[in-house]
């Protein structure tokens, strides 16, 4: 026998469920009073820096159409490219950013309408700059641990293209998945979960 | 969100997080729990050291809680009333896989009423909604990650899956740790209940132990005299390396 290296595992996923608004998004679903207001709905102020932009997110089922009970977050770092958490330590972030935002899909169209700031470039551990991006995470009834992705933004071609993660991308075609493109200031993020587009998602 | 509720003798971690065990975890495609077939993603997922974007994480500051937060039976009641149902209180601590205590971490949780029924417009169960019930908490933890909510045990109902599926009594947890990879929703479930075993959601889940690790521990030394019973329940997050030697590549 050998001395046990006593580790715990980590407590296994569920699904979210049908229901998850009344948890995360309480005042969405008409449930006022508890919580001021739900969390994450707003990310940018007026003395946020960066420029504004908009990120309409809908998630697609194997059958083709959106989810109308997902739930997106979105973490990201600020227009210099920091993120405001304690964990990173090349300094400090924007005080009127927390970088972090939720929305559910609307229950009628399947999509959500994040209105941020661009975030700006940040190392890959190695150093190589990655392309500005955001990380993005969904959970839904019928998805049973929330699922990782990122968002590229259409109009960095040229960073995209040195872009460390995406380039660990072996089938070439299926980078366009988190190549959200531009339309004035929306970039439009469509996450297939199944099919010929279906989006690359992480194991991180 | 500030940095300055963290005490400054606690050096913020850096070190990447301990892998996820998936084969732990429920994977994506579940055939018997219905709405998966769907959903699940068919493609290997892209295996990703982490990067700083996933070892940092949103802070959440106590000054978003109200008083009632993470007290179920009396933050949607009206002046001096109070939800209908078995009061229970639900504590325990969120560790990391080393066994430390996460400190800081924003814990919501959602529940059906005591006879089963969401305050939800999707929702059609026949069983009534409770006017003094909203069914959402929070709290974050403490420096020993500890955290504690008082609320109503909620009821099983059905649900459409199989032609008589029924959900046990679950509570729903959203969990954020200090890195956006250890972000986690699960369902507590409650001691000695015999539908844990019959649900196709819980069965998502291949390993015993693991859904034993989401069942609380009913325990009569923690209950409010009078008042409340007290269920046990103990959130793990992954684990994250110590960074004892930098490891840097030349030039960065």
């Amino acid at each position: 026998m050998v001395q046990g290296l006593s580790r715990l595992k980590e407590s296994a996923s569920q699904t979210a469920g049908p229901y998850v608004h009344i948890g995360l998004t309480p005042n969405f679903v008409g449930i006022s009073g508890v919580y001021e207001r739900d969390l994450g709905a707003a990310m940018v102020a007026d003395k946020t820096k960066g420029e504004r932009i908009r990120v309409n997110i809908r998630v697609i089922d194997g059958a083709g159409s959106p989810l109308k009970d997902a739930l997106v977050e979105i973490w990201q770092a600020d227009a210099a490219g920091i993120y405001n958490s304690p964990s990173d330590l090349r300094g400090s972030a924007d005080p009127n950013f927390t970088g972090w935002g939720r929305l559910p899909t609307d229950m009628t169209t399947g999509e959500c309408m994040f209105e941020t700031i661009k975030p700006g470039r940040v190392p890959f551990f190695d150093g190589r700059k990655m392309a500005p991006h955001l990380t993005v995470w969904i959970v839904a009834r019928g998805i049973n641990i929330g699922l990782h992705t990122r968002m590229y933004f259409g109009d960095e071609e040229t960073a995209n293209a040195e872009d460390p993660v995406l380039m660990r991308i072996e089938q070439r075609e299926r980078v366009s998945t988190l190549v959200a493109p531009r339309d004035g200031d929306i970039y439009k993020f469509d996450i297939h979960l199944q099919g010929m587009n279906e989006t690359v998602f992480f194991d991180i | 969100m500030t940095k300055s509720r963290f005490p400054a003798n606690r050096t913020p971690e850096i070190g990447a997080f301990f892998q996820r065990d998936r084969n732990w975890h429920p994977p994506a495609f579940t055939p018997a729990y219905k709405t998966s077939v769907l959903r699940s993603p068919q493609r290997p997922l892209l295996s990703l050291d982490n990067t700083l974007s996933e070892l940092t994480g949103p802070v959440f500051g106590h000054n978003i809680l109200g008083e009632l937060d993470n007290d179920l039976i009396y933050n949607f009641a009206g002046p001096g009333e109070s939800a209908i149902g078995p009061r229970i209180l639900v504590y325990g601590r969120v560790l990391d896989e080393r066994g430390i205590g996460v400190a800081g971490a924003l814990l919501e949780i959602w529940q059906a009423n005591a006879g089963g029924r969401y305050r939800h417009k999707k929702e059609t169960y026949l069983a009534p909604l409770d006017p003094n019930f909203g069914g959402c908490g929070r709290t974050i933890t403490g420096e020993d990650g500890s955290y504690c909510f008082r609320t109503v045990q909620p009821g099983p109902y059905p649900w459409p899956n199989g032609p008589n599926d029924w959900r046990p009594a679950h509570i729903h947890f959203s969990i954020f740790g200090h890195g956006f990879a250890q972000r986690l929703i699960t369902q507590m479930y409650f001691e000695g209940d015999p539908m844990i075993w019959r649900c196709p959601i819980v069965r998502t889940i291949n390993d015993r132990r693991a859904i034993e690790g989401l069942t609380a521990a009913l325990d009569m030394e923690a209950t409010m005299p009078m008042d409340a019973r007290a269920y046990k329940f103990d959130i793990v997050l992954r684990g994250r390396r110590s960074t004892p030697f930098e490891n840097r590549i030349e030039g960065s």
